[in-house]
């Protein structure tokens, strides 16, 4: 064990990796001798020599087309989007090719890629460093969407990604690269190293995809949160007094409806919370399959709290960022219905 | 030569003929056969930019093979050639014809263009990974996968391989070394270069072969491919098949009214050939010339191959919409099976009526296989892949949502 913040974790995932498998291959924009702009492949080509960890040129089209191409090699690439608001020159190369090798070739073909990228927002990035894609991805079968909310569980994610067969979409909350971040912006930032999901095994092991956790246990709503707003959640029980359920769904695609079933058929409430904007988000979808799947057990209708549909403002950042007050209000309209 | 230009506006290319007009190739430089040189496979690119500009050409006007690039074949593999070239128009051939039937929805051949991929194979070794597009089937037929294989991906039937996902015409063999074809234009083209580049990782002697027609050079992905070879001198084919016509818009269209589509290469730092596509020798050469290069590290070639797409673009095409009905006839660089047979006649070791004979042995070939294959089911009747199955293959293991809707179908 070793108290790891969340890039650090990361790089230890890449680093068991590369370890591990000769087929494991990485590169992106600066991923290489410089180790990310972000740091998250810091050392790793030094480590393995520059045929296996390199940088690439700045097409992002042309990173998942060439990791298609070296998983049908037989390699099995774990590339970098830079930020995840420049993964769209890469949509072709997605949800054209990789999402559908396996299913148009009978089985013949798959890409076994990782396709890492941060994102989300509350770092005032503006509109081309903030954003939160995923509802995009989600929506393509054949893909799978990863994103973590703490350092244990992103680097056996990203363990679970890189050995998975399938192409995975690893988004990165860079927000929490550095420290549990809830959404109190005008509090000092704590580091990782405070929080219990820091201690980190330095060798090999799999948080497996498609399994939420647990965040917070509690009777009287169900939060249904990923990445950042894990940590949103949980400050919005704790200042609310509200005694909210929290899960962190950590897979989208495929999605844990058995843990979230359990919690809503408990609590008969439900809020769900993503940075994204709001219409055609993911939490369109949790919404229909709670409806779905709990219209019996529901005392209120599915509330969602989420970015508004709006290009993401730079000095807007805190009437955009879906908060903890945003979060307990929704919270307590939900439960006094 | 000179551009029609428009006095006001946006100069917007126009094809020097249109349906009414007669055919018009006059503004094609056509070098004579044997009249370029063949550089050492360790070549600068800086030193043979010449050859992005120009054809090279091994059967002249005669049907004999001269010059420096003559790959000198034996007869045997002329004649292998030839026959893989008519094996690939018959099978076009009969598969049009069940298309107009109903048999199947879609059909695509590539009459006039058999060389390209025929040659292109046997110049390969059979382990090297080949990046078609939807239509290089000479690379299937040349690697002699059976014809009901590839018939029965056509008809979506039972013994599908590709279980019936996928429109007619892209198929998928990696078995034959013949890489999974997508409908999104220019895709693989990049992909091909990430297999090369894992290929060299693990200092595989294997290479990869990539196709792309001259329209879909204007995808990003084009330009990707050629960025990332030249970045990592991947050993790679990269040819562009120069056939005029994307669908109804000419080459102009895409780019290439002011230069060649091999000159794109240049700008790369990638070795670039021009090659007369319709001389199965050019294009068996170039391609022996590519691999050579590639898998002795020296990195990626370009290859432009300048064709003629004889027919319309698919069978959902009318091309006297937008083309003379004269211009397959006028094209001043013949007919690849008709070249080829000329010149092996001249060797002396081919007849007209053993090319009857051929002609008539291969359409009983391609009858049966139809045969064959129709008893496995067509689009419109008889047996089919188990519709349960469309669940399958999306993910390796099917997710619980899919089993869901599984259920939900009733299947």
């Amino acid at each position: 064990m070793a108290a790891m913040n969340m890039i650090e974790a990361i790089n230890s995932a890449m680093d068991v990796a590369l370890e591990r498998d000769r087929a494991v291959t990485i590169f992106g924009q600066d991923v290489g001798y410089f180790g990310g702009v972000f740091r998250a492949t810091d050392g790793l080509q030094k480590k393995y020599g520059a045929s296996r960890v390199f940088d690439a040129p700045i097409t992002e089209g042309g990173i998942v087309a060439v990791a298609v191409g070296m998983g049908a090699y037989g390699k099995r690439p774990v590339v970098e989007i830079q930020f995840a608001d420049y993964i769209y020159p890469a949509a072709d190369q997605l949800i054209s090719e990789a999402a559908r090798m396996r299913y148009r070739t009978g089985g013949e073909w798959w890409s076994p890629i990782t396709v890492r990228s941060p994102y989300g927002g509350g770092i005032y990035g503006g509109q081309t460093h903030s954003q939160s894609p995923e509802g995009i991805f989600t929506h393509v079968a054949g893909l799978k969407t990863v994103i973590p909310s703490n350092p244990y569980d992103a680097k056996g994610l990203l363990l679970a990604a890189i050995e998975d067969d399938d192409p995975v979409l690893f988004f990165e909350p860079k927000r929490l690269y550095n420290g549990p971040f809830d959404g109190h912006h005008d509090r000092p930032v704590r580091p990782w190293a405070k929080h219990p999901a820091s201690e980190v095994p330095e060798g090999h092991y799999i948080v497996p995809l498609g399994k939420a956790a647990v965040a917070r246990e509690g009777t009287a709503v169900t939060v249904l949160a990923y990445g950042t707003m894990v940590h949103v959640a949980l400050a919005a029980a704790e200042d609310s007094g509200i005694d909210a359920e929290i899960l962190d769904l950590r897979t989208l695609v495929p999605l844990d409806l058995e843990a979230i079933k359990a919690s809503v058929q408990k609590t008969g409430r439900c809020v769900v919370i993503h940075e994204a904007t709001r219409t055609c988000g993911f939490g369109a979808e949790l919404a229909a399959l709670v409806q779905e799947h709990c219209f019996f057990e529901l005392e209120a209708p599915v509330e969602r709290v989420t970015g508004w549909d709006t290009p993401y403002p730079h000095a807007f950042e805190w009437e955009y960022f879906p908060g903890p007050k945003r979060l307990a209000e929704a919270m307590r309209r939900t439960i006094e219905i | 030569m000179t551009y029609p230009r428009n006095d006001h506006g946006i100069h917007v290319p126009m094809p020097n003929a249109r349906p009414g007009d007669s055919a018009d190739f006059s503004h094609h430089a056509i070098p004579p056969a044997g009249s370029v040189p063949m550089p050492p496979v360790d070549v600068a690119p800086a030193d043979i930019h010449g050859h992005a500009f120009t054809l090279i050409r091994v059967l002249d006007e005669d049907g004999n093979a001269v010059g420096p690039w003559n790959p000198g074949l034996s007869v045997e593999t002329l004649r292998q050639g030839l026959r893989s070239m008519m094996l690939t128009r018959a099978y076009d051939a009969r598969m049009v014809r069940v298309q107009r039937q109903g048999k199947t929805s879609f059909y695509m051949k590539c009459t006039g263009e058999e060389a390209v991929a025929v040659a292109a194979a046997m110049a390969l070794d059979r382990g090297d990974m080949c990046f078609p597009t939807y239509r290089q089937q000479g690379l299937l037929v040349a690697r002699d996968w059976p014809l009901v294989d590839m018939m029965n991906q056509v008809y979506s039937n039972s013994r599908d391989r590709l279980k019936g996902r996928q429109m007619p015409v892209f198929y998928s063999s990696r078995e034959a070394g013949f890489f999974s074809i997508s409908g999104n234009l220019g895709t693989q083209y990049s992909q091909s270069v990430g297999w090369a580049m894992g290929a060299a990782a693990d200092g595989d002697p294997r290479i990869a072969a990539a196709w792309i027609g001259e329209g879909a050079t204007a995808e990003g992905d084009f330009h990707h491919a050629l960025t990332f070879a030249s970045v990592y001198q991947a050993p790679v084919i990269l040819n562009i098949v120069n056939n005029q016509w994307a669908i109804s818009s000419f080459s102009g269209i895409a780019g290439g009214e002011r230069t060649t589509f091999a000159a794109r290469g240049l700008a790369f730092g990638i070795p670039a050939l021009r090659a007369d596509g319709n001389d199965f020798l050019a294009v068996h050469a170039v391609t022996s010339w590519a691999a050579q290069r590639a898998r002795q590290g020296l990195g990626p070639t370009l290859i432009e191959l300048f064709t003629y797409r004889a027919e319309g673009h698919s069978t959902s095409d009318d091309p006297s919409k937008y083309r003379p009905g004269s211009e397959a006839q006028a094209w001043p660089l013949g007919d690849p099976i008709e070249r080829l047979k000329t010149h092996l006649i001249n060797l002396g070791a081919w007849s007209q009526a053993e090319h009857d004979d051929l002609a008539k042995a291969l359409d009983d070939e391609v009858r049966a296989a139809g045969k064959e294959s129709e008893s496995y089911g067509t689009l419109s009747g008889g047996d089919r892949p188990a519709p349960s199955t469309m669940f399958d293959d999306v993910y390796k293991d099917m997710p619980a949502h899919l089993v869901a809707q599984r259920s939900q179908a009733g299947l």
